[in-house]
């Protein structure tokens, strides 16, 4: 892996587009999507942040054991949200009794 | 034993320096891993909570000016770009060149703090005192639903994204403010030439520590500054 030296150049794209969708998510907030909102919002950082994993943190030229670590990392994170939103979604909101 | 055994940066527990950057790599990569759960529980209560109060969430949010959201979100993209070029530099042996974009990635990272430091000085500060508190945005006895036009139960619930907005950046702002000494410390080694084309494990290492922490702000910046139609 320390042979693979990526240009520059491949950087600085990188740059350009991660700037580029941040303008992107700006903008859309000029627009109402609905329900939407959320996910275009969530869509553009996800795109961003998969750019900054693949080039600048190398995952595209590194081993696939790096990949499996990354993949278990979301998936545990997956689980977390989903299993915390299963249980608060299908609850009797507000907790009036609480106060 | 390959010429590599002789390297003066090969412990002796690694084959050669390839084993021994691997083993470092997964090392970082687990690390990351873990901290993404770390943050996971924080975006688990934002997402039940703004699905429960989104009202509150989005006057909240309008609250915060997108605009110094969105220049602190190019000032910190652009330290990864200066961090991405230092371990570039460093992998085709311009150590100076290295040295000179990581104290780049340190400038920018000081730059994303301070304007952190003055958009907590603004909600913070009215805080202080004997009131009346206007303008008082750390959830508490002293908040000041008005600031973001709200009142009664919607005020109240405005708190809740107002503890996750100081929870969330103010453990991320942690985090650059942990990496910057480590930035530093490498940048240093550097300087004195301990790393080459063969040998930059630290140099790779802090980056990838440094491009975690911007995609973090990457998913905080939308989701704390852009609720709602602007």
């Amino acid at each position: 892996m320390s042979g693979h030296v990526v240009s520059w150049k491949i950087y600085l794209a990188v740059f350009a587009a991660l700037a580029a969708l941040t303008g992107v998510t700006v903008l859309v907030t000029g627009y109402d999507f609905g329900p939407l909102n959320l996910i275009v919002a969530l869509g553009v950082a996800v795109t961003k942040a998969s750019l900054v994993v693949l080039y600048f943190m190398h995952a595209r030229y590194s081993p696939r054991l790096t990949g499996v670590v990354i993949a278990s990392g979301l998936a545990f994170f997956v689980i977390l949200v989903f299993l915390i939103l299963t249980d608060y979604l299908s609850r009797p909101w507000p907790l009036t009794a609480a106060g | 034993m390959s010429e590599a055994a002789h390297h003066p940066s090969l412990q002796h527990h690694f084959v050669d320096l390839e084993q021994q950057r691997e083993a470092a790599s997964l090392g970082m990569w687990v690390f990351i891993a873990q901290e993404v759960l770390f943050f996971g529980g924080l975006f688990a209560s934002y997402a039940v909570y703004r699905h429960q109060y989104p009202a509150a969430f989005s006057a909240g949010s309008h609250h915060l000016s997108w605009r110094i959201g969105f220049a602190n979100t190019l000032v910190l993209i652009g330290s990864s770009l200066t961090m991405a070029m230092a371990v570039h530099s460093a992998a085709v042996g311009k150590s100076r060149r290295a040295v000179g974009f990581l104290l780049a990635t340190i400038l920018l990272g000081s730059v994303f703090l301070g304007v952190k430091y003055f958009e907590y000085g603004e909600k913070i500060r009215p805080c202080f005192g004997d009131g009346p508190y206007s303008g008082c945005l750390v959830p508490g006895e002293r908040f000041d639903a008005s600031a973001v036009h709200l009142s009664g139960d919607e005020g109240r619930h405005s708190q809740i994204f107002f503890s996750l907005y100081f929870g969330m950046t103010g453990l991320h702002a942690l985090h650059m403010i942990v990496g910057i000494p480590i930035i530093l410390t490498v940048a240093t080694l550097a300087w004195r030439g301990a790393y080459g084309p063969r040998y930059h494990t630290p140099v790779e290492m802090v980056g990838l520590y440094w491009h975690f922490v911007d995609i973090i702000w990457i998913f905080l910046f939308p989701l704390l500054y852009l609720i709602g139609a602007h």
